[in-house]
């Protein structure tokens, strides 16, 4: 306890002097500007597309490489059919619920429904809101992607994409809209610059209920599940990488130097915690693994999105750190103790760090960086609370109306779960009656 | 004639398979193959999740030579294939009755 006082008083006053320089942000800097930048939008129309291929590449590699061969068609399906679903839903009656005028702090109204009054003059800051409501699909698709990563293996696909459906329109478009749509936790001064709360914490916790819901899956824990590919699951990791620039840097919706900051600090975390993944993983089992690399780097770049546009680079170097080693004990060690059956991790990786990054935000948010967002190491305790409210009020919500949907998809469904004789087949086959590869 | 079934570590293929020319073996067949014996097999760790995995790859060698050349042929394998660590295989030798080739009906050493 006391070695720990003396951390955080060193790290008080390592960060603190940085603050102490800081010089009064020039007049006029917070004004709405309420005038088309073409720089502004050229960068988040960039940003959207990068993003837009995290998930039918990006996450698609990822999650397919972890899951056995007989699976590997089946976790890109469902991945991709997430993203084709976000985008759907999200035109319709999605954007409006997230971002529609507020009604009480809870949600957004419905007067964009199918888009209605948004035009191509339309202004969101000063980029189009057709630009930022497309960016914000982009967010909406991943999320209920990165869900899928528990249940791997064992759903039926039918059930998958009614899930998905409802999943989008009454767990992640109220919370989207709490902290980004001018809700409640975004009035409380709640920090979640790119999605800690709103992508990670509500995913990992949504994923970690539909896995206890299902059940584990046939033979875990006595038979071997080999993934199938770990080159496909580093080169997803990579892809991830790659658009979460886009993701971070985007969520600025300005080409400035805050994003160029976001960019930095994603960057740094994310290979930061590459390496703190792969060295206890090295330490506690001997091996360094490509796949512990790959989820280290996942990890790091999950744990900076709340703070990116927050955070200065010493903040990046601990908090990658931090979420390169608590990541690994999470899925390698909590994981197995508890004995759950979350199939890739999505709790133990976007859950877990997500929270960390949460709270590693109210902990390092620096005004150097944007001077309305201060932690507690530069003099704000009062942050790193509105930060665990967030994240408990996020995971409470997200635990419960999660379980809700799962309910009403299995009434709809006929049951969330694959026969016996399919989960044993393989689903690529018994679902898509096709093989992932032909090897004679 | 004889069958000599050899099974080798898959890296030292090319070498046996280079040093059996020279003495002038004219065939082989050549299987990937999976087993275990006195090395068993070995562990691996995906995310904190332990498999064993008891069959470890190897190539199954089958030359059919006339009864002179086996003795030379079992050299040859003994001493290429040899890395002196555990996993480095074993030989079989079978008797074979009789060899056909398909193509001109030949039979007998005349076939191999």
């Amino acid at each position: 306890m006391k070695k720990l006082m003396v951390v955080c008083l060193l790290l008080t006053a390592v960060l603190g002097s940085a603050w102490a320089e800081e010089t009064a942000p020039p007049p006029g800097a917070d004004k709405i500007v309420s005038t088309l930048n073409s720089g502004d939008t050229a960068w988040v129309i960039m940003a959207t597309a990068l993003v837009m291929m995290m998930t039918p590449a990006g996450l698609a590699l990822f999650y397919g490489g972890m899951s056995r061969y007989k699976n590997l068609l089946n976790t890109f399906a469902m991945t991709i059919a997430s993203y084709c679903i976000g985008s759907v839903v999200w035109v319709m009656w999605g954007y409006t619920l997230a971002f529609g005028p507020d009604k009480g702090g809870i949600i957004g109204g419905l007067d964009n429904l199918f888009m209605a009054g948004i035009g191509v003059n339309s202004l969101s800051g000063t980029i189009p809101t057709i630009v930022f409501a497309l960016f914000q699909m982009t967010f909406a698709a991943i999320t209920v992607a990165l869900v899928l990563g528990s249940i791997v293996d064992r759903m039926k696909f039918s059930a998958w994409l009614v899930f998905a459906v409802l999943w989008i329109t009454l767990v992640y478009c109220p919370i989207a809209h709490w902290v980004w749509g001018n809700g409640w936790m975004m009035s409380m001064g709640a920090l979640d610059f790119a999605g800690g709360n709103v992508v990670h914490i509500n995913a990992g916790v949504a994923g970690l209920v539909l896995a206890l819901v299902l059940g584990k899956r046939i033979g875990y824990g006595k038979e071997a599940m080999f993934p199938s590919s770990i080159s496909l699951t580093a080169l997803g990791a990579a892809l991830l990488w790659f658009g979460w620039f886009g993701f971070n840097a985007g969520s600025r919706l300005a080409a400035d130097g805050v994003a160029a900051s976001a960019f930095l600090v994603t960057n740094t975390s994310a290979a930061m915690a590459g390496l703190a993944w792969m060295l206890a993983e090295w330490i506690h089992n001997k091996r360094p693994t490509v796949l512990g690399i790959a989820s280290g780097i996942v990890a790091g770049l999950v744990a900076i999105t709340p703070a990116a546009g927050y955070v200065n680079l010493l903040g990046a170097l601990i908090i990658g750190l931090v979420a390169g080693v608590f990541g690994f004990f999470s899925v390698a060690i909590l994981k197995h103790k508890i004995g759950y059956d979350d199939s890739l991790d999505a709790f133990g990786v976007h859950g877990m760090c997500g929270a960390w990054g949460a709270v590693a935000t109210g902990l390092f948010a620096d005004p150097k960086i944007m001077d309305s967002a201060r932690g507690l190491f530069f003099g704000n305790p009062k942050q790193l609370g509105i930060q665990l409210l967030s994240i408990l009020a996020t995971a409470l919500y997200t635990a419960v109306a999660t379980f809700i949907v799962i309910k009403v998809t299995g009434l709809l469904t006929g049951g969330l779960r694959v026969s016996r004789e399919e989960e044993i087949q393989g689903l690529d086959n018994a679902i898509h009656g096709e093989r992932a590869f032909e090897i004679s | 004639m004889k069958k000599i079934e050899a099974i080798i570590k898959p890296f030292k293929l090319d070498e046996v398979k280079a040093a059996l020319n020279e003495i002038g073996v004219a065939g082989m067949t050549v299987t990937e193959a999976k087993g275990f014996g006195r090395q068993r097999g070995h562990k691996e760790i995906y995310r904190g999740a332990e498999y064993q995995v008891d069959f470890i790859p190897k190539m199954k060698l089958e030359i059919v030579v006339v009864e002179p050349m086996v003795e030379a042929v079992v050299k040859i394998i003994l001493e290429k294939a040899n890395t002196g660590s555990i996993g480095d295989g074993k030989i079989f030798i079978l008797p074979v009755e009789q060899a056909v080739r398909i193509r001109t009906g030949e039979s007998g050493k005349e076939a191999l």
